[in-house]
This record gives structure tokens, C-alpha cells and sequence, in this order.
């Protein structure tokens, strides 16, 4: 059951992220991208960790996804994505020696059995307390942290995107500089 | 006392830095007497420390500070002043002292007035550091420093190539004997563990006869190229292109001497080993002879002194080999001040005929100077060891040692050199001074030197007359406390009154030969001027030539062998790096275009390359992969 | 059928990381970009899971976790730069950034 769950996942994801990676369609490209989300949570929930799935699913699919679309309400996607292509020869090498590599790492019988648990899950507390235990004790400050990161983020974006933001002293000519400071000193 | 050392030691350099200050502007006068007056501080001091001594005082012995402490090897900054040093800085600081006074008139009208006022008073620093030092090693700093200074002053007027080819050919002649030198420290420290004198020489004589010998030839070598003897010889005659008092100081009075000075110090390892020193003076009675034959037809009044002085380092090795070292210093001791004297006086004849050295251009001098013919002719006398002058003492005393220890050959080949020594001495007299007056053709109109350059002179006259007399009681008395009081005499009367008058007569006779021959007009014998003989001396028996035709060409073809492999070997593979470099840089430039895309792409490289690492480094640690490799027979 | 090892998450996660690494190098308009990295960020929680899942040990979900939230700040501040830079000029083709070159 668990083996027909994993592998039927693993297809639908690698597919899902193939066509985001692949496809010239900007809609497309975040519509498999959003599913390939979803999918990977589901991956959380086979390995027990339900809490990270919900996460997953609420943070991804619903904010980030949600903002993607936003974002790309700003730009013209409708049409194809015209890119200059390099050669796919030298892409699909590098990564496929780097997957390579990396599996050789994993598959290698190195992985020593002597690694103990730091925070050892306990038996019958479910997910999300045992999450809520561990993060708000041992995790706590890079929990504030992120939470700092996280409002630092967003007071970023909205000052970013906001008005005045594309009016930049660096990127304009001396000139230009000029005529502005004096057209205020007129007003 | 100490501070009487220190002052001694140090005055002179602080001399020679304040003239140093002035090194780059035009002459000033204050550059020439600042030095001065330090180098008479430094001699009053000197005197301190010699009445001190002489007194019956301790030899004093300090430690500056340490200068090397390593595992075995300790060397400190430290000086001694014993009875021998004390003679040694007393000529030193005596003769430079006249020495420096004349230069401020001697140098007057030159251009590097205050440099050449720098170099002589470092040099004055290193002599005083070399017989000051209570070790090998800070006697060989002493040693280099000379040497230095040396070089400096011979190539003085650096825009004459002569000087320079001169100074150069000075300071590598004495190179390849600082090697051998060099080994000699090597050599004693690694047989007796300590480079200070007393130590050293203290753990000697349990040393094997082999060993002592052959430290005692490498130091010999070491000795022979200061003091320029037999086949170091050649630069000492080139050195004479320095400025006079230059070669009046350093080329005559002190650092050549410096050879001599060595052995001295040396003779508890030189006592050990008789037959060294036996070498030392049949290679020292060779010089002597070789050299003043060499003098006897030469031109240049400048190169006939610098024999001269080759001639006596020669004496003052057959009795340092001999083992009569107090006899050694103190003919070293009169030689410095009688040898100076004529140079200075050649000095002064030199600036009256606007730099003329052939004396057969000079003659009839000794009516425009006269002070300058009396002063010179009272050097030449002592030089040739009429009695009461100093040279008669201190001369004749090695002729003794020499019949005394039964070595007849040196005997009788000291006692020639004596003739020859009066001869070419008063041949120079006589030209310069007598005979008919061949330089106003030329239209040169001497004068005398300044009356204080004279004045300067006149101390060394008078210990060019009295050192022998005076101070040889005193001077024995003092000197073997620390050197081997061996006396000799002829035990008997009659022998030793024939010995002594026998050689007055026969000294009298070359200068009354020279005198006559030189004194009236000079004719010049075409058939003697081109006999082989005559060539022979005049060409210095073509060692010059051997060396340029055998060593200096043969080293430069080596030289430009290696120049040649240097080109395509070392420079090649220095540039092939270099290249390496340069072209990847050219090539890969282009990585760098700015585009964000490119970038990424070279960071997915890097990371694999990365990714590769790291696998292969925990493949390697992975027991299981090291057995299937093994199996496989990969590893 | 056979048992799900560790080793199957992982290969699984080092194949979406590839799949990544290819958009990230393929890529030329900046959105589509994001999107690749939003894959590589995932691939990576994956193992996380996974290693944190079968050792029991709830450090790997802690620092997913922490992935997620930076991802999100990361889309957040990125959309943001994305925006203005469309709005200066027009475009979010990643050739046409030259301000960088040297």
C-alpha cells in the first residue's frame, strides 16, 4: 500500500515539475507547479509528518501559488514564453551527473547506524504536538527569527511593489537629476 | 673603564653617520671635522685603556648584549681589549686620526667631500669591531665591514672604470678568501663547540693534529686575501686607485694588516701546529721578495709603496709562522705608522703635480717641498731599518727570528729583500725629489701641501722615529703577558755585531746604489728596459694577465654558459607559469559577460564539481566501496 | 512489492533537485525562474522528511519547516524586486539584465 502510494507520487510529481520546468506556457508552468506542491505534501503525510504536510499545502499552494498568480497578473501570460535557448545537451548533463553524484552519495552504505536521535518523536503524542513541543522549546529563537524574517518580508514586498518604488537616483543620468532637484525647487 | 671601550668603539660610527647626513650635499667643512674630532675622542680613549693597561690593569672584557643564542651556539656582542687589541686599536685610532686630519686639506677640492669623510670613519668603526672582538664571528663582521668600506673608498671616484673594475676586483679577491675563512669559523666551532677566543683555543689542544691543521690553513687562506699575500696578491696594487689616504689608512696601515692581526690572535691554535706556521713564513719570505722585485722597476709611485707594503706583510708573516708573534705586531704596529707617512707624502706630491704617478715625470722636487721631501725621507729610512728609525727594530728583530730559529734560507732571503727594500725606497726618493727637474716641461708648478696637512703628518714622524726606540721595552713587556714571551738573541757577540752592522752596511750600500744611480739625471738603459728580466718585473711576472687569461675568461664563459640555461630554464619555466596564468585569464574572461543566465549555469557547475568531492571523499572512507574496489582490483 | 527505504526518498529527491537544477539553467523569464527554485526548495524538503521520518528525529521537519518560511519570505521580497524591475523596464527577461557586465 505504502509502496503503491510512493511511487504513484513520485511519478505525478517528477511529471508535475518536468512540465513547470519544460512547458513555454507561463499558466501551465505554475498550474503543474501548484499540483507538484500538492503532491509532496503527500509525501509528508506518508512519512508521518502531517503537520509539515498541512503546512505545505496552506503556505505553498495557497500563499505562495496565490501570490505567484498575482505576480503574474502584472506581467503579459498569455502568450508563449519566448526564450533564447542554451543547449540542452550541456543542461541536462550537468544535472543528470549532479543527480548522479548525489545518489552515489546516498545509495553508498556509508549512512552510519550510529546516529541518535536529537529530539526523538514520542510514542503516542501525535504530529503537530510533538512539532509544537520541539519548536516552541529547542527552536524557539529561530522560530521568532523566521517570524521576523517573515514580517521583514512582507513590509518589503509592499514597499517594493508600491508606488515611487521604480524611480531610482542610481540608474539615472546626471542630468536628469538635475531637472528633477530644480522642478522641485520651482514647486 | 667600559665606558672607555664603548667610546672607543663607537665614536667613529657616530662620526661617520653625522658625515653620512651630509652624504648628498655639497661639501661642508662641518662633515669633515665632526668625524675628526670623534676619531681623536676615540683615541684619547684608546690611550685611556693603553695607560690602563700598561698599568698593569685586567683585560677588560664586556657583553653588550646577545646577538645569537640557539640551541649550543651562543654569540654575544662582546669586545675585549687585552694587551694585544689595545695595540691594535692604538695604530688604528693614531693613524686615522692623522689620517682624517689630512684629508679635510686632501679632499678639499673634491666633490664627495663629506661621503668620503662617512666611509673612512665606518671603516675606522669595523677595524676597531674586528680587533676588538672577543669571538670569531663578530671579528669576521669586523672583517666584512672592512671589506665594505674597502670597496667603497677604492671605487671612490666611481665615474673612473679603472676604480671601479679596481674595487670590484678587491672585494671579490677577498670574497674567495672569506670563504675558505668562513669554513675555518665553521671548522673551529664545529670541533671545539664555542666561537670565543678563550674557549676555543682553551679546548685546542685535545683537538687531533689533522683537525688543527686544517682550521688553521682555512683561517690562513682567510688571512691571506686581507692581507693580499702570494696569489691574492693583485688586488693591492689595483686598491692604489682609491684616494691617497685612503690607501695610506687602509691599504697600508690597517686593513691589510688585518691578516696578521689574525694569526696573532690565533697563536695558541697556530703554536699547535709548526708546520703551518712554517708554511706560513716561507709563503710570508716568498711575498716579501716577490713583491719588492716587483717594485724595483715599476712606474707609478702609488703601486712601488703598495709593493712596498705587500713586501713588509710578507716580514711580518715569517715571524708570525715563525711563533715570535709579539715581533709579528710589532713590526706591524711601526710598518703602520712609518707606511702611512709615505703615503701621505706621496699624497702631497701626487696634488702638487696634479695627480702625476711616474716619478720619472717628477724630480728636483725638494725645493718647493721640502717638508714634504723630509718626511718622506724619514719614512723611507725607517722603512729601510737604518737605526735609530722604528723599521731598524722592528725589521732587523725578524732577520733575528729568522737566524735564530735556524732557518737559513728565509735568513738569507730577508736580508736580500732589506737591500731591495732600501733600494726601491730611495730609487722613489731620488726620482721624485733629486736628480734634474722634469716636470716643468710638462707645466706643472708644484707647491706644498696645507701647513696643516703637514702638521697632521708630523706625529706619524715622530713614531716613525721613536716607535722602535721607546716602545719596544715597554711593548714587550706589555705584549707577552697575553703572546708567547719567546726573546731572541744571538748568544754570540760576534755573530750578532756582524749580523747587525754586516746588514746596516749592506742596507747603507742599496740606498747610496739608489742614489746614485737616480739622483742625477735619470738615463734610461733601452738594453736593461727590454731584457726579459726587466719585462718580467714590470709586467708583474704576468700574473695579471695569467688570471684574466686563465680565471676571469674561462669564469666568464662559464657565466654565460649559465646565463644561457638560466634564459631557458629557469626564466623560461618562470614565464611559462606566468603565461599559464595570463592566457587562462584571456580565455576565460569571457565567463565573466555579465550575463545572469551564464552565471547560473557556472554555478550548477561548480556545485557539481562540489557534489563530485564530496562523493568521492565518502566513497573513499566507505569500507564497503574500499573492499569492492579491492576485489576488483582497482586499488 | 518492495519495502519504501530511506534511499527511495532520497533518490526521489535528488531527482526533483536535478529536475530543478534543469529549469534554474533553462530558464530565461525571471517568474519561470522562481518556479525552479520553488522545486529545488522542495526537493530538499522532501529529504528532510524522509531522513527526519525513518530516523525519528524531528530536527529534519524542524529545519523544513524553516525552508518553508524562507521560501515564502523569499517569494515575497522576489515578486516584489520582480515587479519593479517590469515596471522600469518592461521586461523579465534574464539576457536583458546587462547591468552586470563587466
Amino acid at each position: 500500500m505504502e509502496a503503491i502510494a510512493f511511487y504513484l507520487f513520485a511519478v505525478l510529481t517528477t511529471v508535475m515539475f518536468l512540465i513547470t520546468v519544460l512547458t513555454n506556457h507561463a499558466l501551465y508552468a505554475l498550474s503543474a507547479l501548484a499540483a507538484g506542491m500538492i503532491f509532496i505534501s503527500a509525501f509528508f503525510f506518508l512519512l508521518g509528518a502531517d503537520f509539515l504536510g498541512a503546512i505545505q499545502i496552506i503556505v505553498y499552494t495557497g500563499a505562495v501559488m496565490a501570490l505567484y498568480a498575482f505576480g503574474m497578473m502584472f506581467f503579459d501570460t498569455t502568450r508563449d514564453v519566448v526564450e533564447s535557448r542554451t543547449s540542452p545537451q550541456i543542461i541536462f548533463g550537468l544535472s543528470g551527473l549532479a543527480a548522479l553524484t548525489v545518489v552515489a552519495m546516498f545509495t553508498a552504505p556509508i549512512i552510519s547506524e550510529n546516529i541518535t536521535a536529537l529530539y526523538p518523536a514520542i510514542d503516542g503524542v501525535g504530529n503537530s504536538q510533538m512539532v509544537g513541543m520541539v519548536l516552541f522549546t529547542k527552536f524557539l529563537i529561530p522560530f521568532e527569527v523566521a517570524a521576523v524574517m517573515l514580517l521583514v518580508a512582507m513590509i518589503a514586498g509592499i514597499v517594493l511593489a508600491g508606488k515611487k518604488m521604480d524611480h531610482s537616483l542610481t540608474l539615472m543620468k546626471e542630468e536628469e537629476i538635475e531637472r528633477e532637484t530644480n522642478e522641485k525647487a520651482q514647486v | 673603564m667600559e665606558f672607555y671601550l664603548y667610546t672607543a668603539l663607537f665614536a667613529p660610527i657616530i662620526g661617520s653617520l653625522f658625515a653620512g647626513l651630509f652624504g648628498m650635499s655639497k661639501k661642508n667643512i662641518i662633515a669633515g671635522l665632526v668625524p675628526t674630532a670623534l676619531l681623536f675622542v676615540s683615541f684619547l680613549a684608546s690611550l685611556k685603556l693603553l695607560i690602563y693597561i700598561l698599568g698593569g690593569g685586567e683585560p677588560i672584557h664586556v657583553e653588550l648584549m646577545t646577538w645569537m643564542a640557539t640551541g649550543d651556539l651562543y654569540v654575544p656582542y662582546g669586545f675585549m681589549v687585552d694587551q694585544v687589541s689595545v695595540t691594535m686599536m692604538m695604530v688604528v685610532t693614531t693613524v686615522s686620526t692623522v689620517v682624517h686630519v689630512y684629508s679635510i686639506g686632501y679632499m678639499d677640492h673634491d666633490k664627495g667631500f663629506n661621503r668620503f669623510f662617512s666611509y673612512l670613519s665606518a671603516f675606522v668603526f669595523s677595524m676597531m669591531v674586528l680587533v676588538m672582538s672577543d669571538n670569531f664571528l663578530g671579528l669576521f663582521i669586523g672583517w666584512e665591514g672592512v671589506g665594505v668600506c674597502s670597496w667603497l673608498l677604492i671605487g671612490f671616484w666611481y665615474h673612473k672604470e679603472s676604480a671601479t673594475w679596481a674595487a670590484n676586483e678587491a672585494f671579490i679577491m677577498n670574497r674567495i678568501a672569506d670563504l675558505a675563512m668562513l669554513i675555518g669559523i665553521f671548522l673551529v666551532y664545529w670541533n671545539t663547540g664555542s666561537i670565543q677566543y678563550n674557549e676555543a683555543f682553551a679546548a685546542m689542544p685535545t683537538l687531533e693534529n689533522s683537525v688543527l691543521t686544517t682550521i688553521g690553513i682555512f683561517l690562513f687562506i682567510g688571512a691571506m686575501g686581507k692581507s693580499a699575500q702570494f696569489p691574492l696578491h693583485t688586488w693591492l696594487a689595483d686598491a692604489m686607485e682609491g684616494p691617497t689616504p685612503v690607501s695610506a689608512l687602509i691599504h697600508a696601515a690597517t686593513m691589510v694588516t688585518a691578516g696578521v692581526y689574525l694569526v696573532v690572535r690565533a697563536y695558541p691554535l697556530y703554536d699547535l701546529i709548526p708546520d703551518v706556521g712554517v708554511f706560513i713564513a716561507s709563503l710570508g719570505a716568498f711575498v716579501a721578495m716577490f713583491a719588492a722585485t716587483m717594485a724595483l722597476v715599476n712606474r707609478d709611485m702609488k703601486r712601488i709603496i703598495a709593493y712596498s707594503t705587500l713586501s713588509q706583510l710578507g716580514y711580518m708573516f715569517v715571524a708570525a709562522g715563525l711563533g715570535a708573534y709579539w715581533v709579528a705586531l710589532f713590526h706591524l704596529m711601526a710598518h703602520a705608522f712609518f707606511k702611512a707617512l709615505l703615503f701621505l707624502g706621496a699624497g702631497n706630491v701626487m696634488h702638487a703635480m696634479h695627480d702625476e704617478l711616474d716619478p720619472f715625470k717628477m724630480g728636483d722636487l725638494k725645493t718647493s717641498m721640502k717638508w714634504t721631501w723630509i718626511l718622506m725621507t724619514l719614512a723611507s729610512v725607517a722603512l729601510a731599518g737604518i737605526y735609530p728609525l722604528a723599521g731598524f727594530f722592528s725589521k732587523d728583530l725578524i732577520l733575528e727570528v729568522a737566524f735564530v730559529e735556524h732557518h737559513y734560507i728565509l735568513y738569507t732571503v730577508l736580508l736580500l729583500t732589506a737591500g731591495l727594500t732600501a733600494f726601491y725606497s730611495f730609487r722613489l726618493v731620488a726620482l721624485i725629489f733629486h736628480g734634474d727637474d722634469r716636470h716643468s716641461e710638462n707645466g706643472v708648478h708644484p707647491h706644498e701641501a696645507y701647513r696643516f696637512m703637514l702638521w697632521g703628518m708630523l706625529p706619524l714622524g715622530i713614531l716613525a722615529v721613536i716607535a722602535g726606540m721607546v716602545f719596544k721595552t715597554p711593548y714587550f713587556e706589555m705584549v707577552t703577558q697575553v703572546l708567547p714571551a719567546i726573546e731572541y738573541h744571538i748568544h754570540n757577540h760576534t755573530v750578532f755585531w756582524i749580523m747587525t752592522i754586516g746588514t746596516q752596511l749592506f742596507v747603507i750600500a742599496a740606498i747610496v746604489y739608489a742614489y746614485k744611480k737616480y739622483a742625477k739625471a735619470v738615463k734610461v738603459d733601452k738594453k736593461v728596459e727590454s731584457g726579459i728580466l726587466y719585462q718580467l718585473l714590470y709586467n708583474q711576472y704576468y700574473i695579471p694577465q695569467f688570471y684574466e687569461e686563465y680565471f676571469s675568461k674561462m669564469y666568464r664563459e662559464l657565466s654565460e654558459m649559465m646565463w644561457k640555461i638560466d634564459l631557458k630554464i629557469v626564466d623560461a619555466s618562470v614565464d611559462g607559469v606566468a603565461n599559464i596564468f595570463y592566457n587562462t585569464g584571456i580565455k576565460t574572461h569571457t565567463m565573466q559577460n555579465g550575463n545572469l543566465s551564464t552565471m547560473l549555469r557556472w554555478m550548477v557547475v561548480g556545485t557539481v564539481v562540489l557534489l563530485a568531492l564530496a562523493a568521492a571523499f565518502t566513497l573513499g572512507q566507505s569500507e564497503t566501496v574500499v573492499e569492492l574496489l579491492s576485489e576488483l582490483g582497482v586499488i | 512489492m518492495m519495502e519504501i527505504t530511506l534511499q527511495h526518498y532520497l533518490v526521489l529527491s535528488t531527482i526533483l533537485f536535478a529536475i530543478g537544477l534543469i529549469g534554474v539553467m533553462r530558464r530565461k523569464n525571471l517568474l519561470l525562474l522562481f518556479f525552479a527554485t520553488e522545486i529545488l526548495l522542495n526537493a530538499v524538503n522532501i529529504a528532510f522528511a524522509a531522513i527526519s521520518s525513518y530516523y525519528g528525529d524531528l530536527t529534519g521537519q524542524m529545519f523544513a519547516f524553516f525552508i518553508i518560511a524562507v521560501a515564502a519570505s523569499e517569494v515575497a521580497v522576489g515578486l516584489g524586486l520582480l515587479v519593479l524591475w517590469y515596471k522600469r523596464t518592461g521586461k523579465i527577461d534574464l539576457d536583458a539584465m546587462t547591468s552586470m557586465r563587466g
